[in-house]
């Protein structure tokens, strides 16, 4: 297939980009997205041209380092994919494509493509984590945890913290990412001790990074390649009000 | 960090506060279309709730205590609300060039459109039906009609005459229908947004809500623009010419008409 490419390119953060039209011809169907980028970059470096800077790495869905937008959509066409899930054959012969980087103030444009994330370590370093003491691991089924819970657990550890729910997000807003992963430890025993703690801390990282307030468009779930959902941003809602009036209450005694 | 990212109110905090600034106006905007419906039941009935309404038990200081928190309430809305909006723009400053959207609602983002045309809407009522100066003065050109109240009669400001009056205007009719269509979208989006702000909704309960805000949306739409619309349509207007006959035949006690 032939394809029309418009692709962001910018040197560096502190230049502004713009698109640059490429052609391609004799795409295979059966390449993924990211191996039609890669056909690309070679064609350009063997005529000695700068090739496109993007994000990837595990290639297989699990790391979250691919971060494309696709026609307007934030990881292209496909529910519930990656972009380095994503295959040539949901493309047409002839059609044009234009990729762009995530925007969002919080996500700076570090070259072309691939854009800077330190934003979501920030948040997970306020208290994406359980304080635990290190040595033997624990037997386990010591800590009983019913299966309801431990599969809504893993509905929100799923997240693997591409970044999409920001990009798509017309607010630039990071709840969904964030409420996943608060909601995925505040769910479970190991998380208890330290629930309202990690709730007030990762929402106020998130808002100090910069990222914009939910106001329920519902884009971050459409997008979401692990298909994670609001409810989990209803969760966080509900855990922060009651922080809140915790620890209102606890200054009191 | 700058002062304002230091004090700004935690992102929560603001949807909360939204959320529950709505609930409040979402439960007047309910009692005060109930209210006006009477106008369907005959002057009598809404003169004399216009009476009971000015007539409150510990009046005036609880009609004040009502009025001043509806507008804590409205100025709060609008205080988050602009907040929120320049905050979102901010944190988004560029679209896509195929911007795309999924399945955001036309009515959820527009939210901050319809938010502002439905204030300007309210300060217009307020200022034609509470204060009664636009777009005339209908404390001089309104006179006065027999209400009972228990079991008394007595002569009360003719509110029904008021609004037939009012909405004999196609203009200010339309204005009046048009702007409830923009509250009936502001509302199909805020009333089950509401619900999320506060962590009220799930998977599950999401579309219920949303079928729920619809209808409440819908609701309220015809319950308001019933009224302008009837009076277009000739309702109420050989009553009000009748009694501006009578009117400019006796003018009624104070007060005193000039004219
Ligand atoms: C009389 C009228 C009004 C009622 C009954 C009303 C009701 C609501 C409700 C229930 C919400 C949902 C809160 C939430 O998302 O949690 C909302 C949101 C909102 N309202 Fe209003 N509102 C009114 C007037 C206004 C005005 C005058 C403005 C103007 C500037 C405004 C702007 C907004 C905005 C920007 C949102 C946020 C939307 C979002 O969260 O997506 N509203 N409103
Ligand atoms: S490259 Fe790892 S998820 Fe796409």
């Amino acid at each position: 297939m032939h394809l029309h490419l418009k692709i962001w390119r910018q040197k560096n953060g502190d230049q502004p980009g713009k698109f640059v039209s490429y052609e391609l011809p004799e795409v295979d169907e059966g390449s993924s997205f990211l191996e039609m980028l890669d056909i690309m970059n070679e064609q350009m470096v063997s005529k000695g041209e700068e090739p496109v800077a993007f994000d990837h790495d595990c290639r297989e869905g699990i790391c979250g380092m691919c971060s494309l937008v696709i026609n307007g959509e934030a990881h292209g066409p496909q529910r519930a994919t990656t972009a380095c899930q994503l295959h040539m054959r949901h493309f047409k012969d002839g059609d044009t494509i234009t990729i762009e980087p995530w925007r969002a103030k919080a996500f700076p444009v570090v070259k072309d493509l691939v854009v800077d994330r330190t934003a979501f370590d920030k948040v997970i370093q306020a208290g994406g984590f359980i304080t635990a003491r290190t040595g033997s691991a624990q037997d386990a089924n010591e800590v009983p945890i019913p299966k309801p819970v431990a599969d809504k657990a893993m509905d929100a550890a799923a997240c693997i913290g591409c970044g999409a729910c920001v990009a798509a997000c017309p607010n630039g807003s990071a709840m969904l990412f964030t409420s996943a992963k608060a909601g995925h430890l505040n769910l479970l025993p190991q998380g208890k001790a330290e629930k309202d703690e990690r709730t007030l801390k990762m929402v106020e990282a998130m808002d100090k990074a910069g990222f914009g307030n939910c106001t329920n468009y519902g884009e971050c779930q459409a997008v979401c390649p692990k298909e994670i959902t609001l409810d989990f941003i209803a969760k966080m809602n509900r855990d922060y009000a009651t922080a809140r009036v915790r620890k209102f209450f606890s200054k009191a005694c | 960090m700058s002062a304002t990212e230091s004090c700004r109110i935690p992102s929560l905090v603001k949807k909360y506060l939204m959320a529950i600034s709505g609930l409040v106006l979402v439960l007047f905007i309910v009692g005060h279309m109930l209210g006006n419906l009477q106008f369907f039941i005959g002057p009598e009935v809404i003169n004399a709730y216009a009476f009971h309404l000015h007539h409150l038990p510990g009046a005036p200081v609880s009609l004040w205590l009502i009025r001043s928190s509806l507008l804590g309430a409205l100025v709060v809305h609008v205080w988050m609300a602009i907040l929120l909006t320049k905050e979102n723009r901010a944190a988004r400053p560029e679209d896509y060039l195929g911007q795309k959207t999924r399945v955001a609602t036309y009515a959820a983002r527009t939210m901050p459109v319809t938010g502002v045309l439905i204030l300007a809407f309210v300060v217009f009522h307020i200022l034609q039906y509470t204060t009664r100066v636009v777009p005339v003065d209908y404390n001089q050109t309104i006179g006065q009609s027999a209400i009972e109240v228990g079991h008394v009669e007595l002569e009360y400001f003719d509110v029904f005459a008021m609004m037939v009056s009012g909405f004999s205007s196609p203009l200010i009719s339309f204005f009046y229908i048009v702007t409830m269509g923009l509250l009936c979208m502001h509302l199909s989006h805020g009333v089950a947004s509401m619900f999320q702000s506060v962590g009220l909704r799930n998977e599950s309960w999401r579309p219920k809500l949303k079928c729920a805000a619809a209808i409440f949306g819908w609701v309220i739409f015809l319950g308001f623009a019933s009224i302008p619309a009837s009076v277009l349509a000739g309702y109420g207007e050989p009553y009000l010419s009748a009694k501006e006959t009578a009117w400019a035949n006796a003018p009624v006690t104070p007060p005193p008409s000039s004219h």
